[in-house]
Order: C-alpha cells, then structure tokens, then sequence
C-alpha cells in the first residue's frame, strides 16, 4: 500500500468517526415528547399495547403530541438500582412497592408517601402467584406442602432483584404461617427447604421463565399469574398447567411518576395521564386482556376475568406489615432470606 | 535495540522443524489428534452457528426481514454502528501510540504499561460496565456535577461507548506491540537520518511495516465492539431504540418469545464472525509472506 492510500484511508476513518458523532449528538438533541417507563420483567406485552392506545388517545386530545413512550425492562429490584444510579425514567411501573420506596429515599426524586397519590395504594392492577407445572403435573403437586418434597426441583428468581420472586417468598411464608400455626420455627424450617428445592436463582421472572420453559429445568415454577398464563399462551396449553394453591398473595405492583426527571424534562402532565390512562375502562380492558387482575372487573371482557381463579389472597399490609417491615425482615442483609438460602455446593 | 532480526530467524525455522517431528508420530495418533480437534470445533463452533442461522430462517424469509427491519431492531444495528465507528478509530490511534512508544522508547514502568494494557482482558466485563456506573453514576464521584450540568454518560451512548471502547482497548496495541517489537527501530533511524521529519517517517516506514498487524487489530477490535454484551449491558439501561445495542436486543427478543427474531438479528452478529473470520483468511492465505514475517500468531 503506497503512503497516498495510507494518508486517504486514515483520513476516511477520521470523517467517519467525525460524521458518527455528529450523527449521535444531532440524534440525541432532537426535540419530541417522548416517556421513558422502566418497568419489571413481565410486563413487556403488557405496556406495548397500553403504550400504543394511550399515544392514540393522547394524541387526539392535545397540541402537544407525544411520538414514543420508550419501555425498559428487568428484574424489579434491578430495575430501581438503575433509576438509583440515574437512569432517565418518567414513570417507574414496578413490581412492588419497595422498589419504589427505595428509588424514593436514595434518589430522593420523588416524595416518600408517593404511593398515597393514586388510588388503590397506586396499583392500577393486581396479580397473585400461582404454580406452571409440566403437562399432566407428574410430581403432583397440588399445594404449597407439595414443594419441599424430596426430588422436586423449583424454579424461582432470586428475591434479591426480582419483585415476583419477593411475593413468592411471602406467599410460601404465609402459608407456612397458616399452616404450622404460626410457629416460628416451624416457618422457618420450611422456608429452608423450599429454598434447598431451588436449583437455580434467575434475576428476573422472565429469566425464570426461560429456564422453566425452554431451557426445561425444574418441575414447578412459581409465577405470577399473568407470566404463567403468557407462557400458556405461547407454548400452548399442552405443554404447561396451571396450579392454584391454597392460598396465596395479592401482589400489587404500583406505578409511580418520578418527580425529579419528569420537572427537568418537562413531561409531568403526560407521565401523569399516562398513569392515570391505566385506571380508565379501556386501560382496565387492555390490563385484563393481558391476564393482570383489573381494579375495575365491569371495564373488561368477561371472558377474561372469567380466567381469573377464585383463591384466597392474604395482603402484605395485613400479614407482613407493610414493604417497609417486610423488606429489610425477610429481604434485606442478613434477613431471613440470607440466612435461610444455602446454595447448593 | 537492533538485534530485531532475531526472534524471527527462530520463528521461521520453528515451524518446520516441528513439522517433521509430527510427521515422524505415528499416524494414529496424528489422527487422533486431528479428530479430537474435528470434534471439538464441530460441536462447540460449527453446530451452534449453524443452529443460529437455522433458527433465524425457521419462520421464512418474510418473517426474517421483518423481524431486522423492526424499528427497535434497526435502532440497535444502528447504535452498534456508531458505537463500533467511534470505538474502533479511538483505539487505532491510542493503541499505534501505546504500541509505538513501548516498542521504540525505553522508559521506566513500560511493563508495567503494558500489563495495564492488558487489564481489560484480565477484568470481567461487568465490572468493567460498573466502574463506569461508580464513577458516572448518580450516586457516583461525578454524579451531581454531570446532573447539574444536565450531561448523561450512564444510560445514554456515551456511557456505552466509554464502556466499549475500555473492553476493545487492547486489540489493537496487543496485536502492534510484539510486531513493532520485533521490527526494531532500525528502519526509522535510517529515515531520521536520511532527512524525514518525524512524520513522514511514521507515515512511510513504520505504518507500512505494521499494516497487517493493524488490521488484524482492527478487525478483532470492531468484532468485539460490535458483540459486547456483559459491559454494555450494565450502562445501557436497556431502553428500547435508544440505548440498546444488537447484543442486548438478540436477548430481549429472546426473552419475549420471539426466537426467530432474535437468531435473525444475532444472525447478523454471527455474519459479522465469519466476514471477519473470511477476511482473516483471505489474508492469511493472500500474503502469506508478508505475515509470516511479522507475526508470531
């Protein structure tokens, strides 16, 4: 290569570089009204179809038009790491109230009661956690006391960053609590062997999912209802079944808009009917649609409540004291999670 | 200084020598050998890749399209794009630097300069993504100052790109610093002595004797700038036609049920492999020569 193509083809790599960054700070700079939602593991289908209708609906009543509400996701509790650290989000829809508290206090850009600022402790929808077990449940199991049998294999994500696997944790907590009369010990002791039952530790419900369902490891999940229901839906319902314990949890996954980002971009009166869109009848309809519990079951097809099984629900509030008693009891360093969960050696 | 035409008289003996003593094995093991490798490459390399590009075509043509014309999907080849445009000419300039200066200089610390240009192969990636998070974060050392200044690294393409550029880092010095090494000052004193400024010495003579080497460089450096995942995904923030690269993208597909979509998209990916993989060959096999003389592997 003589030195002329050299010199020309150093200089073309120098334009492209120059051209590429060009193109990434006009890119970055232009001006629309765009949301960001950072939002949980299983809400992914949920959200596209609410993103699109809300848009629709806002668009044809305001001047000021918004062209994208952008979706991230991830486990709960990884997901508000995220936002803690800076992450831009508008509105935060996560899986449990804790997650948000936490975003609360140590970012400090929204208000500690934020949770008081939408109806129904701001949790447009509900969902509970059920069992997916594989066709024809072979392990036969039928309840919570099911899953500490010797040989049965769980998958669960770690509660560490997941907001679904925390309600499953409190879920099986409560049970045992109803079960064994409330003896401490007793819990406890079957806390541990559930745990010892768990081959692998995802850090979101979806990662979950995967191994439960593609990845073909394990004989029971424990899911949130819509994500068992979705993976019905996509693997078909001769692959899985559904198992409804005896009891189990009201799991409420708030939304919150964050204060602080949505005042510095200018975007509280759309971040704010965003969230508000999900407790309209069609906002309900589209939530049912998607297998979360609605607030407002008229606004819905019946048909789709129609799937929702009876079953009895205990509240964190009542039976936990509230996520910010059960956070750092069952979940925080050295909670009764760390101290019950011995990895497999 | 200029007892560089050593190591490569070694070098161009090594090989052959080596060669008749295999031959002088007995063949069954050569044969065991060659198949133990067969084998291995079979099962670990050419099964998987072609697994992926079944994937991707199981749903047909239509579909594959679709699924790469997406917009998200097309967002994240373009962020990949750029991100690799930028990274890839930073560390072609930083890397001729570094590798310039530990072959030709003596100075105190240079091997301790280059273990540190090593670093980033030795350190997982996802610390390589937290550090970054540490420093640019929120709650990190410059934190407050960049939200003051409403200035975003974390969760936006400059963080990706700070975090791809320190993964890619070393390709292009590791590949120039034992090629320049061997090479010697020789040919540059006789420029500088013969009247070339600095310069042009660099731009004749040195650039000229280390372009295979260079390139090879540049082609690994923009293979794993375009396929980092573990850094990246820890300071994008995974927003969707924005800061999500084609990694992360062939994941969340993957994530959503999607499975063709996501193997189409990292079909492009594994196609990016093999152009490189092609190109190296086509190299290796075209100037032969040349490379041999410069290179050790």
């Amino acid at each position: 290569m003589t030195r002329q193509r050299l010199h020309r083809l150093l200089q073309a790599g120098l334009a492209l570089g120059a051209f590429a960054l060009c193109f990434g700070v006009i890119s970055g700079a232009r001006a629309q009204t765009e949301l960001l939602n950072v939002s949980y593991d299983p809400t992914r289908e949920l959200y596209r179809e609410i993103n699109a209708a809300f848009i629709a609906d806002w668009n044809a009543k305001n001047a000021k038009k918004i062209s994208t509400i952008r979706q991230s996701h991830g486990g709960s509790g990884a997901q508000a790491r995220t936002v803690i650290d800076g992450l831009n989000a508008d509105v935060l829809t996560l899986a449990l109230a804790g997650d948000i508290d936490a975003v609360a206090e140590r970012s400090k850009k929204l208000p500690l009661d934020w949770q008081k600022r939408l109806p129904q402790n701001s949790s447009p929808y509900t969902s509970t956690i059920v069992f997916l077990v594989r066709k024809g449940n072979p392990k036969a199991i039928k309840d919570w006391g099911d899953l500490v049998k010797p040989g049965v294999q769980i998958i669960t994500p770690n509660p560490k960053t997941s907001g679904g696997a925390r309600w499953n944790y409190l879920a099986a907590w409560a049970y045992a609590e109803k079960a064994f009369n409330k003896d401490e010990a007793k819990v406890r002791d079957y806390i541990g062997k559930l745990l010892a039952n768990v081959p692998v530790l995802d850090t979101g419900a979806r990662g979950a999912t995967t191994t439960f369902t593609q990845r073909g490891i394990g004989d029971v999940f424990l899911s949130w209802e819509n994500e068992a229901f979705l993976a019905l839906k996509e693997f078909g319902e001769d692959k899985f079944d559904i198992i409804v314990p005896s009891l189990s949890i009201l799991a409420e996954p708030p939304v919150a808009a964050v204060d602080g980002n949505v005042d510095a971009k200018g975007t509280r009166a759309e971040a704010q009917a965003y969230l508000e869109f999900l407790y309209t009848p069609k906002g309900q309809a589209i939530i049912a649609k998607n297998y979360y519990r609605p607030r407002n079951p008229e606004a819905a097809d019946p048909k789709d409540i129609a799937r929702f099984p009876k079953v009895e629900l205990v509240t964190i509030d009542e039976s936990f004291g509230g996520w910010a008693k059960a956070q750092p009891t069952h979940f925080g360093d050295g909670g009764t999670f760390d101290q019950l969960y011995k990895p497999a050696r | 200084m200029s007892d560089a035409s050593l190591p490569y008289q070694i070098e161009d003996l090594a090989p052959a020598r080596a060669a008749r003593r295999i031959k002088g094995e007995s063949r069954i093991v050569q044969f065991a050998l060659v198949g133990v490798s067969l084998a291995f490459l079979c099962l670990f390399l050419f099964l998987p890749l072609i697994s992926v590009f079944v994937e991707a075509g199981a749903r047909g043509w239509q579909a594959y399209r679709e699924a790469i014309l997406e917009p998200d999907a097309l967002a994240a080849i373009r962020l990949t794009l750029l991100v690799a445009a930028i990274a890839v000419p930073f560390n072609v300039i930083v890397g001729l630097a570094a590798a310039w200066a530990i072959a030709k200089f003596e100075f105190r610390g240079k091997s301790l300069l280059i273990s540190f240009i090593d670093l980033p192969f030795s350190v997982s990636p996802v610390i390589s993504g937290l550090v970054f998070v540490l420093l640019f974060g929120a709650q990190g050392y410059f934190g407050p100052w960049l939200a003051a200044n409403d200035i975003k690294i974390i969760f936006a393409v400059p963080g990706i790109l700070l975090a791809t550029i320190f993964v890619t880092f070393p390709f292009v010095a590791r590949e120039l610093i034992p090629h320049m090494q061997s090479l010697g000052s020789a040919d540059e004193e006789t420029a500088l002595t013969l009247g070339a400024s600095p310069w042009r010495t660099f731009f004749t003579v040195t650039l000229p004797n280390v372009k295979w080497s260079l390139f090879y460089g540049v082609l690994l450096c923009n293979a794993r700038a375009m396929g980092e995942f573990g850094a990246v995904a820890v300071v994008s923030g995974k927003i969707r036609g924005l800061t999500n690269t084609m990694p992360l993208h062939v994941e969340i597909l993957y994530n959503e049920y999607m499975g063709a979509a996501a193997f189409a998209v990292a079909s492009l990916l594994a196609g990016l492999a093999l152009v490189t993989l092609v190109l190296k060959t086509v190299l290796e096999w075209r100037f032969a020569d040349a490379i041999a003389a410069s290179r050790r592997h």
